[in-house]
């Protein structure tokens, strides 16, 4: 009987337990129904640099209060967050007004798949910007967003030109200086380059961290685009370039054998680190090397200054062939019910002079304004992560020459493939031609469209 | 007539009643997508980006590609090769001990062991994965901990033997405990006095977990074979994370899940669903095969035994 009670009495409350869980869901599917439309902004991104910059719009003022944001971060290694923004994208017509995606942000290596596709929407027409508004923002950041029918369809707030960053106190021993203009001078092109990595050798630092360190120097040079005409992939003699190089590097121990992105790699770059220098960008200042050079991270309540790890002891320069990583650019999607609000975002984040500046001084970040910039590069800005070099100056010379004519909606699949398959080869695992077949196959089970 | 029948009361029909909650779910999640996916083998059918390649029938296409022109035996050699680096130290030590948590003589207090031998499989295989590879990276606490007893250093990532053997590890690990306390049950199970009796016979504890202990846990044997096989076959997430994907170094721990899931990246469901077939064809080959070759073999054990018997 007791038994019997108890069963009764468990019953029951897993009875009253899965009532109670239908309760509490239902409230929540009623706050999603579309009663308040246009007040949820949804936004798609692969970390948190948009978010950190999200703020200066929330300063203007223009963001509605009762207006919900949700950023929506995917990281992009493996594709992951295109595959996340597709899929979100491919509902987008069915989904509830305020589960479609306002905004996405796109990046350099695959602008060109949402752009021609009509998931994305023309800033001018659709969304409202005008062209005096988009002027004064530099012509490539706004040709690699235009479709093959000239319909521009995303903006960005920065300019992405390529940058070497090198340790001032390993300079000075190797080099004898550690002024930007004269380590330019040492740097220039590919033969002083490798001279310099022999010297910083024999004296016990690498010159670079890992084996794609240098990767996009190469890549952004490459004679033709990854895919031609026929969806064949071409491997690019400026590639095999780099391979060789790299090979170079690994067997002589000019590089501590790290992969972008990983611990080691970022280790590098601290107070323990021995490497000359990582080749970067101009969001790579603020958004990595500034947190990886502190020995107390400011998460732990260490601050940004001369005096934390080696903050101060980095300058830049133009390094040995001019090239651009990344970039980050603000799409709208189709479908949108947030287009006031979108229009006001783009606008202030991307044309507005004041907040392109202010963000530039704040942050060290180099921002989509032709004018702004030339004035900040004259001015006596100057950075004290920088050691006290205006690098503005730097970046306002080398950002009106990046050429990004060469990019395909393939990029950064190939890129991937081919950096991890040449990996082998470095650890002297395999020969070159096994490492391509490698490439080949990773690429093929990537883009099945494509051949070899 | 109708009176008869009312007074019988069936009970037979609750039987069914209460199985078709397993039926519906065995249909909609098991049974529908295991036929769809011998449909969609016969497919060409991708994405690339936004754009929708078929569905368009190629026949067997898709199976030509996988036989001519992919690598799924390596895969599944690779597969098979770290699964036996992982199941055979398994099984050694669940046997050795469920042996001795469950000898009398020894008088072991086991709750506190189970417990902690069973926790690696508590955790998930990502996170514990994830772990390793920060443990064991190049510039690592193992790596550090080498260098720091004057031992040089180890890529183990980098490395065939390393990667393997990290995988086969970490499936050692996370399984052996489940293991032990499955072969325990099996050990428990058999009747105390044959143990007795072994023991007034004057057979130490060698002859007995020999020609008593490992003859009676043969079904049971064969079933962690099985569930380990099937398992190994589709092991994924420990090498998908330890390697980025990419079953370095070579390829050479590319499991076939791993060459599975690479072409579900570009949703590619044609050759993905005919890697699938070839998967579910495999491990049911190799499933009837084992299960074939073990549970015949008590039988022939005892008629062997009574033939020593006889001749004694």
């Amino acid at each position: 009987m007791k038994k019997k009670l108890v069963s009764l009495l468990l019953v029951c409350i897993m009875a009253m337990m899965s009532l109670v869980g239908c309760g509490t869901k239902k409230p929540a599917v009623a706050t999603q129904t579309p009663e308040n439309q246009g007040k949820v902004l949804n936004i798609y991104c692969w970390n948190t640099e948009f978010q950190d910059r999200f703020e200066y719009f929330k300063k203007s003022g223009k963001l509605p209060a009762d207006m919900k944001v949700n950023f929506i971060v995917t990281p992009s290694a493996n594709n992951a967050y295109q595959n996340a923004l597709d899929a979100a994208l491919l509902k987008q017509d069915s989904a509830a007004a305020d589960d479609k995606i306002d905004l996405f942000l796109v990046e350099a290596d695959y602008a060109l798949k949402y752009v021609n596709s009509d998931y994305s929407i023309d800033v001018i027409n659709d969304v409202g910007l005008t062209k005096e508004d988009v002027a004064g923002q530099y012509q490539y950041t706004k040709d690699i967003v235009t479709n093959t029918s000239g319909v521009q369809k995303g903006v960005t707030w920065q300019a992405t030109p390529g940058l070497f960053a090198y340790r001032r106190s390993i300079a000075k021993e190797v080099l004898g200086t550690d002024d930007p203009v004269k380590v330019q001078a040492a740097l220039n092109g590919w033969t002083a380059f490798d001279a310099v990595a022999v010297k910083a050798n024999k004296l016990g630092y690498k010159m670079l961290s890992g084996y794609d360190d240098s990767y996009r120097t190469f890549s952004n040079n490459m004679a033709a685009p990854w895919v031609d005409k026929n969806n064949k992939i071409v491997v690019d003699a400026n590639l095999m370039k780099w391979v060789d190089q790299t090979k170079t590097y690994t067997d002589k121990s000019y590089n501590n054998k790290t992969s972008l992105w990983d611990t080691t790699w970022a280790k590098d770059q601290g107070p323990t680190g021995k490497v000359f220098g990582f080749f970067y960008s101009t969001w790579g200042i603020n958004f990595t090397l500034l947190g990886n050079s502190l020995a107390t991270p400011t998460t732990e309540g260490g601050k940004a200054e001369v005096g934390n790890g080696i903050f101060g002891d980095y300058a830049v320069c133009a390094g040995p062939q001019s090239y651009y990583w990344g970039g980050t650019w603000i799409c709208a999607a189709k479908g949108t019910d947030d287009l006031p609000v979108i229009k006001d975002l783009m606008y202030t984040m991307t044309c507005d002079s004041a907040t392109l500046k202010s963000i530039t001084t704040d942050t060290q970040d180099y921002t989509n304004n032709v004018a702004a910039m030339k004035e900040i590069a004259a001015s006596s800005f100057k950075s004290d992560f920088l050691g006290g070099q205006n690098h503005i100056a730097l970046f306002s010379e080398v950002a009106p020459k990046i050429d990004m004519s060469k990019i395909s909606p393939y990029d950064q699949g190939l890129n991937e493939s081919f950096q991890n398959a040449f990996h082998d080869y470095f650890n002297g695992k395999v020969e070159i031609g096994v490492a391509l077949d490698n490439f080949y196959k990773s690429a093929i089970e990537k883009y099945p469209n494509l051949s070899r | 007539m109708m009176k008869k029948k009312s007074k019988l009361v069936s009970y037979a029909k609750w039987g069914y009643i209460f199985l078709i909650p397993f039926f519906v779910t065995y249909l909609i999640f098991s049974l529908i997508p295991l036929v769809s996916t011998f449909y969609n083998s016969f497919f060409e059918n991708y994405m690339v980006g936004l754009m929708k390649v078929g569905p368009k029938f190629i026949g067997i296409d898709n199976y030509k590609a996988v036989f001519l022109h992919s690598e799924l035996l390596t895969y599944l050699k690779n597969t098979l090769i770290i699964w036996a680096m992982g199941f055979i130290p398994q099984i050694f030590f669940s046997l050795l001990l469920a042996a001795w948590f469950t000898d009398l003589k020894l008088r072991l207090k086991t709750g506190a062991f189970k417990t902690i031998i069973y926790m690696p499989n508590l955790i998930m295989a990502a996170a514990f994965s994830m772990l390793f590879f920060a443990m064991f990276s190049d510039s690592g606490p193992v790596n550090n901990l080498l260098t720091y007893l004057g031992l040089p250093s180890y890529r183990f990532l980098s490395e065939v033997a390393g990667t393997r053997g990290l995988i086969a590890f970490l499936n050692f690990l996370m399984w052996f405990g489940n293991t032990t306390i499955i072969l325990m049950a099996a050990i428990m199970g058999i009747d105390g006095s044959l143990f007795e009796a072994a023991r007034i016979d004057g057979a130490n504890s060698w002859q007995t977990f020999k020609r008593i202990t490992m003859p009676l846990i043969k079904p049971i044997l064969a079933y962690v074979l099985i569930t380990s096989l099937i398992g190994g076959i589709q092991m994924f997430d420990v090498p998908q994370i330890l390697t980025n994907g990419e079953g370095n170094p070579n390829r050479t721990s590319m499991t076939a899940m791993m060459y599975l899931n690479k072409h579900l990246f570009s949703k590619n469901y044609g050759m993905a669903g005919a890697v699938s077939v070839i998967l579910f064809i495999i491990t049911c080959i190799l499933s009837i095969f084992v299960f074939k070759f073990i549970t015949n073999d008590p039988d022939k054990i005892k008629v062997k035994k009574k033939k020593k018997g006889g001749s004694l």
